[in-house]
C-alpha cells in the first residue's frame, strides 16, 4: 500500500516535469557576471536594431529600462482611474442604499451625509487601486500567468533568478542570425553563450499546470466540497442543538405552549371584562345572530379605509379564508377549512352581521375582539365587501368601450 | 552603512548563491529539533483557543466574563492589540520603503507576513464577539432576504471595510513580493511536485526586465497606497471607541494615539520574533543586530509618542472642565484597575526609555526582556482603554467590575498559539527573507556608473 503510494507519488512527480524540447532554436541566451557588463551588453543590443529580445536578472538593475530604450510604463493610469472608480462608487453605494433604499433612522442623523461616508469611500478607493494595480501589472502588461514559457527550466534561467545576468535574443526577430548573435554577445563579455530550444510539442498543446486535469479535479472538488458545507451549515446545522440558542431561548414566544397556565397558551389575552383604550364594549357580544342589533357601517369609502381594511384583512384574516376570501387558506389541512366568503349568504349578510363575527367568532373562528378595534372591523368589512365585487364580477361590469381602450 | 559591514557572507560575488542556499534551506531541508520544539509549544497554545472557543460556540458567548456594564472585554482588547501588531509591518514594507531605507529589505518580508498572520488573528475576535460568526455575512452590504442595508453611519461597519481591506492590500504586497522569490525557487527545485506548485505560485515569473520595469511600479505604487491605508485603519479602530459618547473614549486625540500605539506594539512584536527567529533559523548574520537597533529606535520614538498621549489625555481631561471625563481619568490611575494603569505606562513609557543607551539596544537579553514588556504594556493599554471606560460611567448605580473567565484566557492564549503555528509554518515553506529586494542593495549588485545620454 504505501509502496504503491510512493510509485504514484514518483509518477506524478515525473509527469510534472517540463516538456520535452525539439531541435528548433527558440533563441540565444547569454549568461553576464556583473550588472556593469549586463548593462553595457544590453546597450549595444539595443543599439545593433534587435527589437525582440530581454534582459534578465534576478533583481531590477537601475538604468536597464533606459539602456533598453523602454518606454515609461503605464500602471499609473491603472491606478488612477480605478481609484476613482472605487471612490465614486463606493460613495454612489453609500448613497443609494442608506439614502434612498432603505432610510432608517439612526440617531437623528442625515440619512446620507459625506463626513460618514468618507472612511467606506476611502477603503474602498485603496482597495480597487491596489487590486487593479496588481491585476495590470500581471496580466495585462507582463501577460503573466505564463506557465510553459521555453526559457523556463533552463540553466539560463537558474542563473538569472538568482545570481547571474542575463540577455536573451529571440530566433523570432527579423534581424536574427544565430552565429551572428552568438558571436556578438561573445564579443560584449558574455561568460557563456547557448541556444534554447522550442518545446517538442506544439507550445499552444502544453497543457500548463493549472490546466492539469489532476489539478483541476482538486480545485472542483474543493469548490463543491465548501458549497455543500455551507449549504449545509446554514441551512440544518444552525438550527440543531446547540446552535440554536438564540432561536430557542427559555422564554415564551407567540405561538408557544406554556405549561404555567392553565389553558396552556403561552400567549395571554386580556382579563375578561376589561377594556383596553381604543377598544369599546361590544353590546351584541356573544348573542346569537338574529338578536344582533343592526347598525351600518359608519366608515366611509375612502382609498384609506380599503387599504386600511386590506391590511388587517391580510394580516388576520386571509391566513384563513385566503388572500381573496376564497377559502383556499395557507393553512389548509391544518385548520379546518372555513367557508367561502363569495356564499350567497355573506354577500346577502347585512354589514353588522360580518362585523359580528369578527367580533364574537364563530363557531371554531376564534374572536378578534382583542386584537381588532373598531374601525379596523369596519375597514375589514368594506373591504370583504370589494373582494366580492371584484371576484364576482359580470361582463356587464367591463364598460363596453372599454374593450377598445 | 554599518548594517551592511556586518553581512560578511555577502561581500563577494558568487555570493548571491550562497545567500539563496542560506535563506531558502529552511524550505529545502527537513525541520530542526528546534523547529519542532517551537510548533510543539505554538501548537498547544492554539489548542488552548480551539477547546476554549469550541465551549463558547456550544453555550454561547455568557462562558466569557463580558456583562453589563462592560460589554467589551477581552475580545475587543484583543481585536485592538493584534490589529496594532498588524502594523508595523505595513509600516516596514511601505513606509520605511518610502523613505528609502535600505536596512529594511533584511526585515520586511518577515514583518509583511506578521502583518497578515496579525490581521488574521484579529479577525477572529469580532467575528467570535457577535456571538454566532456564521452569520457574519450580514456585516457586509448585500441584497439579502430581509432587504435590509448595513448601517453606514457606524464605525463599526467602517471597521469592516478598513479591516478587510487592510488584510486584502496586505496580502496582495506580500504576494506580489514574494513571485519572483519563488521563481528562484522553482528553477532550483529537481522535484516534480514543487516545481508545479511553484509554477503556480510564481506565475511563470522569469525575472525579465520588461517585467521588472512595471513590477517596481507597481510596488512603489502599493507602498504609496498602503501608507495611507495603515493609518486608516487604526484610525478606523479608534473611531470605534472616540464616535461613541464615553468618557475616556470620546476624545478626539484618539486616532494619532492609536496608530502610534500601533506601531509601537508592532515593532515591539517584530522584534521579539525576530529574536527568536534568527537564533532558531541560523539567520544571524542576515538578520543582524543593526536591524536591531534600528528597531529600537523605533521603539523609543512610538514609546515615547505614546507617553505623551497619556499625559495630553490627563491635561484634556483638565483642561475641558468636563467632571465626568475628569472621574474616569482619576479611576484610572487611582481606581480599583489601577494597577493595570500603572502596568501600562511602565512598559510602555518607562522600559523603552533604556533604549536611549547603546549598550542596553545591543544586548539581545536586555533587548528581548523590554520588547516583551511593550507587548504586555500594549496589551494593557487596550485593557485600560475598554475596561476602565465601561465599569464606571455616568451612573454609580450601574458601575460593576470585570473579570475575564478563563475561557477568555483560553481563547487569549489560543490567539497566540494560532500566530505562531502561522509564522513557523511560514517560514517553513516560503523564503522569510526577500532576496530579490536584499540583493538589488548589497554593495556591488548595481552598475558601479549610471549613463544618462
Ligand atoms: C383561524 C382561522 C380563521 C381566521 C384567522 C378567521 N376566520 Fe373566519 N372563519 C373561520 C372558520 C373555520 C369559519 C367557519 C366557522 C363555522 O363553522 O361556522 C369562519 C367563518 C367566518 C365567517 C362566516 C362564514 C359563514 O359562511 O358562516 C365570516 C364572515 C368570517 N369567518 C370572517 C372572518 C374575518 C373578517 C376574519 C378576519 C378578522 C376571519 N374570519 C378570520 C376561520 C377563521
Amino acid at each position: 500500500m504505501l509502496k504503491k503510494l510512493k510509485e504514484k507519488f514518483v509518477e506524478i512527480d515525473g509527469d510534472l516535469r517540463l516538456e520535452e524540447r525539439s531541435n528548433e532554436i527558440y533563441g540565444v541566451t547569454a549568461v553576464f557576471e556583473t550588472p556593469d557588463a549586463v548593462i553595457e551588453a544590453a546597450k549595444k543590443v539595443a543599439d545593433s536594431g534587435y527589437e525582440k529580445w530581454d534582459v534578465n536578472t534576478p533583481f531590477p538593475i537601475h538604468g536597464m529600462d533606459d539602456a533598453m530604450k523602454l518606454k515609461p510604463t503605464k500602471l499609473g493610469y491603472a491606478t488612477f482611474t480605478f481609484g476613482t472608480i472605487g471612490a465614486l462608487s463606493a460613495l454612489a453605494m453609500i448613497a443609494y442604499m442608506s439614502g434612498f433604499d432603505y432610510k432608517n433612522i439612526i440617531g437623528g442623523k442625515p440619512f446620507f451625509a459625506l463626513p460618514p461616508s468618507i472612511p467606506i469611500t476611502f477603503e474602498l478607493t485603496i482597495l480597487l487601486a491596489a487590486l487593479f494595480t496588481i491585476i495590470f501589472t500581471l496580466v495585462v502588461f507582463n501577460k503573466l500567468p505564463k506557465m510553459n514559457h521555453p526559457l523556463m527550466d533552463t540553466d539560463y534561467m537558474r542563473r538569472v533568478s538568482s545570481e547571474a545576468f542575463g540577455i536573451f535574443i529571440s530566433a523570432e526577430d527579423k534581424k536574427f542570425n544565430p552565429d551572428e548573435v552568438i558571436g556578438m554577445l561573445k564579443s560584449l563579455g558574455s561568460s557563456s553563450v547557448n541556444l534554447v530550444y522550442k518545446f517538442a510539442t506544439d507550445e499552444d498543446k502544453i497543457k500548463t499546470p493549472i490546466f492539469k486535469p489532476a489539478f483541476l479535479g482538486i480545485l472542483a472538488g474543493t469548490a463543491v466540497l465548501t458549497a455543500v458545507l455551507t449549504y449545509i451549515i446554514l441551512n440544518y446545522a444552525i438550527y440543531t442543538v446547540p446552535f440554536d440558542w438564540m432561536t430557542n431561548q427559555p422564554k415564551l414566544n407567540p405561538q408557544k405552549m406554556s405549561t404555567l397556565f392553565a389553558d396552556g397558551f403561552g400567549m395571554r389575552t386580556p382579563v375578561e371584562g376589561t377594556v383596553a383604550r381604543g377598544f369599546k364594549p361590544y353590546e351584541s357580544y356573544g348573542k346569537p345572530d338574529s338578536l344582533i342589533r343592526i347598525i351600518s357601517n359608519p366608515m366611509p369609502f375612502t382609498k384609506e379605509v380599503f387599504e386600511l381594511g386590506k391590511k388587517k384583512y391580510d394580516t388576520y384574516c386571509s391566513p384563513c379564508h385566503g388572500n381573496y376570501g376564497k377559502a383556499d387558506s395557507r393553512l389548509n389541512g391544518q385548520f379546518p377549512n372555513p367557508p367561502t366568503l363569495h356564499s350567497d349568504k355573506i354577500r346577502n349578510w347585512k354589514d353588522a352581521n360580518i362585523y359580528h363575527v369578527i367580533v364574537n367568532g364563530q363557531n371554531i373562528m376564534p374572536s378578534y375582539a382583542k386584537q381588532i378595534n373598531e374601525n379596523e372591523r369596519w375597514a375589514i368589512v368594506h373591504y370583504i365587501r370589494a373582494l366580492q365585487r371584484s371576484q364576482n364580477a359580470l361582463d356587464s361590469d367591463i364598460p363596453v368601450d372599454g374593450n377598445k381602450k | 552603512m554599518s548594517v551592511h559591514k556586518e553581512m560578511t557572507l555577502v561581500t563577494e560575488r558568487t555570493s548571491f548563491q550562497e545567500l539563496d542556499n542560506v535563506v531558502f534551506k529552511p524550505t529545502e531541508s527537513k525541520p530542526t529539533i528546534k523547529w519542532y520544539i517551537s510548533m510543539g509549544i505554538s501548537l498547544f497554545a492554539l489548542s488552548l483557543g480551539v477547546v476554549s472557543l469550541g465551549y463558547t460556540f456550544y453555550y454561547g458567548i455568557g462562558m466569557w466574563g463580558n456583562n453589563n456594564p462592560v460589554g467589551w472585554g477581552f475580545d475587543i482588547i484583543n481585536f485592538v492589540f493584534w490589529i496594532g501588531i498588524g502594523h508595523a509591518g505595513t509600516l516596514i514594507s511601505a513606509i520605511l520603503y518610502l523613505f528609502r531605507q535600505k536596512w529594511r529589505t533584511g526585515i520586511a518580508r518577515f514583518a509583511e507576513a506578521m502583518t497578515i498572520f496579525a490581521v488574521m488573528t484579529a479577525g477572529i475576535f469580532p467575528l467570535i464577539h457577535v456571538g454566532r460568526p456564521w452569520l457574519a455575512g450580514y456585516l457586509f452590504p448585500y441584497p439579502n432576504q430581509h432587504n435590509v442595508w448595513v448601517n453606514f453611519n457606524s464605525p463599526l461597519l467602517w471597521d469592516v471595510f478598513a479591516v478587510s481591506t487592510y488584510f486584502l492590500v496586505s496580502f496582495l504586497f506580500w504576494g506580489l513580493g514574494l513571485i519572483p522569490d519563488i521563481a528562484n525557487l522553482r528553477e532550483r527545485t529537481t522535484s516534480g511536485i514543487k516545481k508545479f506548485f511553484y509554477t503556480i505560485l510564481s506565475f511563470g515569473w522569469r525575472n525579465s526586465n520588461r517585467h521588472w520595469q512595471h513590477y517596481e511600479k507597481a510596488y512603489l505604487i502599493l507602498a504609496g497606497l498602503s501608507t495611507p491605508l495603515v493609518l486608516s485603519v487604526h484610525t478606523i479602530v479608534s473611531f470605534d471607541f472616540a464616535v461613541s459618547v464615553l468618557p475616556g473614549w470620546h476624545t478626539t486625540i484618539f486616532p494619532p494615539y492609536f496608530v502610534a500605539g500601533a506601531v509601537f506594539s508592532g515593532f515591539g512584536m517584530v522584534a521579539t520574533v525576530l529574536i527568536i527567529l534568527r537564533k532558531v533559523f541560523d539567520l544571524e548574520h542576515i538578520i543582524t543586530k543593526g536591524h536591531l537597533d534600528k528597531m529600537a529606535k523605533i521603539l523609543l520614538a512610538t514609546g515615547t509618542m505614546v507617553g505623551y498621549a497619556y499625559g495630553m489625555e490627563f491635561f484634556m481631561a483638565w483642561y475641558s472642565g468636563n467632571t465626568f471625563e475628569q472621574f474616569v481619568f482619576i479611576n484610572r490611575a487611582f481606581g480599583p484597575y489601577s494597577w493595570s494603569y500603572w502596568i501600562m505606562v511602565a512598559c510602555n513609557v518607562g522600559f523603552p526609555q533604556l533604549f536611549w543607551f547603546k549598550k542596553v539596544r545591543n544586548s539581545i537579553p536586555m533587548m528581548m526582556a523590554i520588547v516583551i514588556l511593550v507587548n504586555v504594556g500594549m496589551w494593557f493599554e487596550r485593557f485600560v482603554i475598554i475596561v476602565t471606560s465601561l465599569h464606571r460611567d455616568f451612573l454609580p448605580a450601574s458601575w460593576g467590575m470585570y473579570a475575564p473567565t478563563m475561557y477568555d484566557i483560553g481563547i487569549f492564549i489560543g490567539s497566540f498559539g494560532m500566530f505562531f503555528t502561522l509564522v513557523l509554518l511560514f517560514v517553513r515553506v516560503m523564503p522569510s527573507i526577500s532576496l530579490t529586494e536584499l540583493k538589488a542593495v548589497l554593495p556591488g549588485s548595481q552598475p558601479s556608473h549610471h549613463h544618462h545620454e
